[in-house]
């Protein structure tokens, strides 16, 4: 019998696993971001969080206009090819509602913060930030001097996010999450944090990952919780699954330069649904088969039978 | 739209993905250098290898993507990587022949602002930040600018400086030990322009089909240097126009 006990709803996992104050890390560079439980941050009306992301993106738009963060640690604030994030800029820009605290790095920084923090390193170094004003903005990004050759390099310090949610293509009921396409930080995020939640497009069985191991980016040994959502990234994406609703992302900019136009999508879209499964039944299945992908399998490789 | 049918976006995209020809390994930026380098795919260099810093080498994208991140970029692409491999292993390592950057704010030695407009703590303007900016401004061994020209664009003084050019002290660039040598050339939507190798300043190359060195001055804050063989740029070709409008831009979201 497989151990189902990580299993459960999303409601279930974000109530028990995501807390008020936290540090909560949602990753995915672009892919598999995953909107599903930010909505669920939402509409749990969870207070004073610490966010993490890269990229911020949309998600972190609606959830900073929705009031669940403190603060923001990020490395590109936009809405890629389409536009900004109003809702966060409202924050930074004029404190309204109120002010948010921002710590900001480069790609390469964040990336190595992570690293960092999965690594149980005190630091990570890295050839960037020479002659930048990031330093003097995030006194937490130092020079040092390399021991061996004394090259000056810059030090980041370790992300450890004390939830990680990571989305996969799919998963054990372990948690064994595999994914393809766009790596993200979603592996490197998931090792550096203290507790783990894997939303996943599906559960498959344990012989799936098994038959394609390399495939495996977070071992269920670091998982706390596992969840089925389908088009639980959109309007991100899941490489294989379902496309980039570019559309969405378009339509964004006038709901986020609006705090009205923003709380009406919020009342609409999370808050007046109970769950990810309300919300695609209220886009309707014509809706997902437009962005549904189309196939193209990979190569098949032989691992080898041996013994 | 001009007289003889391009646009000054168009001009500039073109005029950007010619100065692709002959480089190997590209990392693709977000906004016009993501159309620059399809263009330039399918035009002036088809041996380009496109990295996107969402962790993708050898892209060979069907479409032309919105964003930086889609899936169009990984399917049949040569790898797939890690991000932390792609920043470490292809860029500090110094595989990454041309980095290209967009700007908010550049200075005459090509040092670039994508953070903030007014003060650090109470910005007018919050911009996306660095990205992977800073990082490619150090490493790309060149770095190519795109971006539209204008008096609150091309600036005497940086609100802040996210990525660093040149410094206008030849002798302390050389001493840096960068495996990227700055940025060799800045494209706008009236002008070309070079560095200088001896001061590092940016200097005027070609001006775009329309446009006078009155038009260029007047959409800066200096006074730039200026090539002794001013030239003006080649008009776009009717092939480059075709495959700009019909196959990489239909709604002409990158080219009004």
């Amino acid at each position: 019998m497989p151990d189902t006990s990580k299993v459960g709803s999303l409601s279930e996992a974000v109530a028990e696993l995501v807390r008020d104050g936290d540090t909560v890390a949602i990753e995915g560079f672009t892919h598999l971001i995953c909107f599903a439980a930010g909505h669920e941050i939402i509409r749990q009306r969870k207070r004073d969080l610490t966010l993490a992301r890269m990229t911020p993106d949309v998600i972190y738009d609606q959830m900073i206009g929705a009031g669940v963060a403190r603060k923001l640690i990020f490395s590109w604030l936009g809405n890629p090819g389409a536009g900004s994030l109003h809702a966060v800029r409202r924050r930074v820009e004029k404190a309204d509602p109120e002010p948010l605290e921002i710590e900001e790095y480069s790609h390469f920084g964040m990336v190595s913060r992570y690293m960092a923090g999965a690594s149980n390193l005190p630091f990570m170094p890295i050839r960037s930030y020479f002659e930048s004003d990031i330093p003097k903005a995030n006194p937490n990004i130092k020079r040092i001097v390399s021991p061996y050759d004394g090259a000056e390099v810059y030090a980041v310090p370790p992300l450890k996010p004390d939830v990680t949610i990571a989305h996969a293509q799919r998963a054990d009921t372990s948690g064994n999450a595999q994914i393809w396409g766009l790596l993200g930080c979603q592996k490197e995020a998931a090792f550096a944090a203290d507790r783990v939640i894997v939303v996943c497009e599906e559960i498959v069985d344990e012989q799936t990952i098994r038959d394609d191991p390399n495939r495996t980016a977070i071992p269920g040994l670091i998982v706390d919780a596992v969840v089925e959502e389908p088009f639980g990234c959109h309007p991100s994406f899941a490489q294989g699954y379902y496309d980039r609703d570019n559309r969405f992302y378009l339509n964004w900019e006038p709901i986020s330069k609006d705090p009205a136009a923003l709380d009406a999508w919020l009342k609409e879209w999370v808050y007046d649904l109970g769950s990810h499964a309300d919300y695609v039944e209220k886009f309707g299945d014509a809706y997902w088969d437009a962005l549904r992908a189309g196939e193209r399998l990979s190569g098949r490789v032989n691992y080898g039978e041996y013994g | 739209m001009s007289a003889n049918g391009f646009s000054r976006s168009e001009m500039m995209i073109v005029a950007s993905a010619r100065q692709l020809a002959g480089q190997r390994v590209t990392f693709v930026g977000i906004g016009l250098p993501n159309i620059v380098c399809n263009l330039a795919l399918r035009t002036s260099n088809p041996e380009l290898e496109l990295v996107y810093e969402s962790g993708i080498f050898g892209s060979a994208p069907r479409r032309l993507p919105l964003s930086i991140g889609d899936p169009t970029l990984v399917t049949g692409s040569t790898a797939v990587t890690s991000m932390y491999e792609l920043f470490a292993f292809y860029l500090q390592a110094g595989l990454v022949d041309v980095g290209f950057l967009g700007a908010a704010q550049i200075d005459r030695f090509g040092n670039i602002n994508t953070t903030v407009i007014g003060d650090y703590e109470h910005p007018k303007t919050r911009l996306p930040g660095s990205g992977g900016a800073c990082e490619i401004a150090i490493h790309a061994r060149k770095v190519f600018v795109i971006m539209r020209q204008g008096q609150r664009s091309f600036v005497e003084t940086l609100h802040f400086r996210t990525s660093p050019g040149h410094s206008g002290d030849p002798e302390h660039d050389r001493a840096r030990g960068w495996t990227g040598s700055g940025p060799t050339s800045v494209v706008t939507d009236v002008a070309t322009y070079a560095f200088d190798e001896e001061t590092g300043e940016m200097t005027l190359a070609t001006l775009h089909p329309g446009v006078d060195f009155d038009e260029v001055r007047s959409n800066m804050a200096w006074d730039p240097r200026v090539a002794d063989d001013v030239r003006e740029t080649s008009a776009p070709t009717d092939e480059e126009l075709r495959v700009l409008r019909e196959e990489l831009d239909p709604q002409g979201v990158y080219t009004r």
